[in-house]
């Protein structure tokens, strides 16, 4: 049994909360990070591509992820990834399409006819265009794709301690077992804690993103 | 310059937005296409730089067939500037403006000496404006800087697509104000598009008039105010304004026809002999074929006169100013008032002397052809 109540626990189990909260962190960003890789060049290419099925069906397919429970995905992706660390990345990667997909698209999609033109006109190549001119006028849409994805899977991921992937999941798992509520609290806590850390922080990288000229629409 | 030879356009989903056009587009001058909505004039353009490809026929710019040319490097040589502006709002204006010179990888210092001298150029000073962003500057600063975006690495070719039809009327008169002092120094060959009569009047030295993907009417501002090819352009131009530029003298109406001229090699008292035969009080210098190269006076000539080594090419003036014969007569008037001038030398195209404007030539005029309504003319 421990010995600790709701603000000793802190103290006392620092370092298992520190260890877990890391395991999570890492989680979670290389699920961002995965996504992030595969997402906003998608959502590039079908802000660009004049074929409109390719576009509906990359929605729709992204979208399905989306409406999929997060316990019975992890339950469909766990058989074949094993019960991990894998299996948890993969299932909130294919959570974060969405948000980022949608956002990268929808900042590609506000930029300007114009000012696309004057740039074709200019002579500037389609690649250099799209991440010279285009890119930085689309950043803080992706940004904040970005930053609502990363709020979200911060909470999924306390599930993937039930299919033992580690982070804060399993520390609060294995605290309801042992009827240990200060911990499980002080777990909840942390994986808060750190969706608020997050959403700061990112909320600033947003509006560093947007440039001064940008706020004001011409 | 700029040739079309034959082209057609055809879009993809079957428009024909040009039927067999053939135009050329002189280097140094302003060649305005107008016409009314979807004519097109922008088509007509973006052929130039290769923002689209003919269907057929050529387009060929100082000779060379532009299908042959990289697209890409082809817009980097030449300038672009569209109604709405296009500048990219994330850069300040100093980036705005060095576009090209960056994408041509002009190194920082070059850039950087050309972007102010370019905001010099248009009067904002650049130390205030450098560091502002597209959003904090007015409409007509906006398009100033647009267009100084266009002249960066001084390309021979400019294309203008509604560049000030967005401005209010008072900025709008600045510009074009603005774009003819310019090309007075740049003498750029612009291809300009609108859709304002009174912009192309003011500001081209050559209309194309376009209807349904055709070339209506083409020619100097005056050729289609004089010669409108049918209703169509006479309706395009307005009856108002044919009314009051048809019933304008030109210059070539009301100059002198033949000027006292003398060569530039001749001597002293050979010119004073000419003044006093003719009695004028200066004469035209002008070389054997007529190119006009400046003036004595009566004065130069007594003072020097003694001296018999001097020939007129010593004591020459260059005139400062020079009209040429379609020029219309209220506004030659109104120049030789701002100037003082008590002539002004007509010349053609290729600066050959073709007569001289004086006040006795305007008032026998006057006289002959209004008989007392002289209010009216001026
Ligand atoms: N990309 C395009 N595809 C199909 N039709 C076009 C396209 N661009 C322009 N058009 C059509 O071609 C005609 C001429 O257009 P445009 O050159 O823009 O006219 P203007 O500049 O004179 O107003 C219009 O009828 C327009 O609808
Ligand atoms: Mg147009």
């Amino acid at each position: 049994m421990h010995d600790y109540g709701y603000f000793s626990v802190f103290i006392e189990r620092m370092p298992d909360l520190l260890d877990k909260l890391y395991e999570h962190l890492i989680i979670v960003v290389i699920a961002i990070i995965l996504g992030c890789i595969v997402a906003i060049p998608l959502g590039v290419y079908l802000a660009k591509t004049s074929i409109r099925w390719i576009r509906s069906l990359i929605f729709n397919i992204v979208n399905i992820f989306q409406t999929i429970p997060s316990l019975a995905l992890l339950a469909m992706i766990a058989p074949l990834l094993g019960y991990n660390f894998k299996t948890a990345v993969v299932a909130l990667f294919l959570y974060s399409l969405m948000p980022i997909l949608k956002n990268t698209f929808a900042g590609f999609d506000s930029i300007d006819e114009e000012i696309i033109e004057s740039a074709n006109g200019m002579g500037f190549g389609s690649m250099e265009r799209i991440i010279k001119v285009e890119l930085p006028l689309a950043l803080p849409y992706i940004m904040s794709g970005v930053r609502i994805t990363t709020v979200y899977i911060i909470s999924w991921a306390v599930l993937a301690g039930l299919i033992g992937a580690g982070g804060l999941g399993e520390l609060i798992l294995a605290a309801l077992s042992l009827n240990d509520n200060p911990l499980v609290i002080a777990a909840a806590v942390m994986a808060m804690v750190l969706a608020l850390i997050s959403d700061f922080v990112l909320r600033l990288i947003e509006k560093l993103s947007t440039r001064r000229g940008q706020t004001a629409k011409q | 310059m700029i040739e079309f030879k034959n082209v057609k356009k055809k879009y993809d989903n079957g428009y024909e937005a040009l039927k067999n056009i053939n135009l050329e587009c002189s280097e140094g001058e302003i060649t305005a296409l107008i016409g009314p909505s979807g004519c097109g004039k922008t088509t007509l353009m973006k052929l130039i730089n290769r923002l689209h490809n003919p269907t057929s026929g050529t387009i060929t710019i100082a000779g060379k067939d532009t299908s042959s040319i990289d697209p890409i490097e082809l817009r980097r040589k030449i300038g672009y500037v569209i109604q709405h502006v296009g500048l990219f709002p994330h850069m300040n204006i100093g980036r705005n403006v060095a576009t090209v010179p960056k994408l041509l990888k002009w190194d920082k210092e070059r850039t950087r000496k050309r972007v102010d001298e370019l905001l010099e150029m248009v009067s904002l000073d650049p130390e205030t404006y450098r560091d502002r962003f597209p959003s904090e500057l007015s409409g007509g600063q906006q398009q100033r800087i647009g267009v100084i975006r266009a002249l960066a690495v001084e390309p021979s070719i400019i294309l203008m697509d509604e560049p000030f039809s967005a401005l209010d009327p008072i900025s709008r008169e600045q510009l074009q104000d603005e774009l003819i002092r310019l090309q007075r120094d740049i003498k750029k060959t612009i291809v300009f598009v609108t859709h304002d009569m009174d912009e192309a009047l003011k500001i081209a030295d050559k209309i194309a008039l376009m209807k349904d993907g055709e070339i209506v009417q083409y020619g100097s501002p005056e050729e289609i105010l004089r010669r409108p090819a049918n209703d169509f352009v006479k309706e395009f131009i307005g009856e108002k304004r044919l009314e009051v530029y048809q019933d304008t003298p030109t210059i070539r109406q009301v100059m002198v026809n033949n000027p006292v001229t003398i060569y530039p090699h001749r001597g002293l008292a050979e010119s004073l002999k000419r003044m006093e035969g003719k009695k004028v009080d200066s004469l035209i210098v002008v070389d054997e074929r007529d190119h006009l190269l400046g003036y004595v006076t009566v004065f130069d000539v007594l003072k020097e006169y003694d001296n018999e080594a001097i020939k007129v090419k010593d004591l020459m003036h260059s005139f400062e100013y020079k009209v040429e014969s379609h020029m219309l007569l209220p506004e030659a008037i109104q120049q030789m008032h701002e100037r003082k001038a008590s002539y002004l030398p007509v010349v053609d195209e290729s600066g050959v002397l073709e007569g001289l404007l004086t006040r006795g030539s305007i008032v026998g005029y006057i006289g002959k052809e209004y008989d007392g309504e002289v209010e009216g003319v001026l």
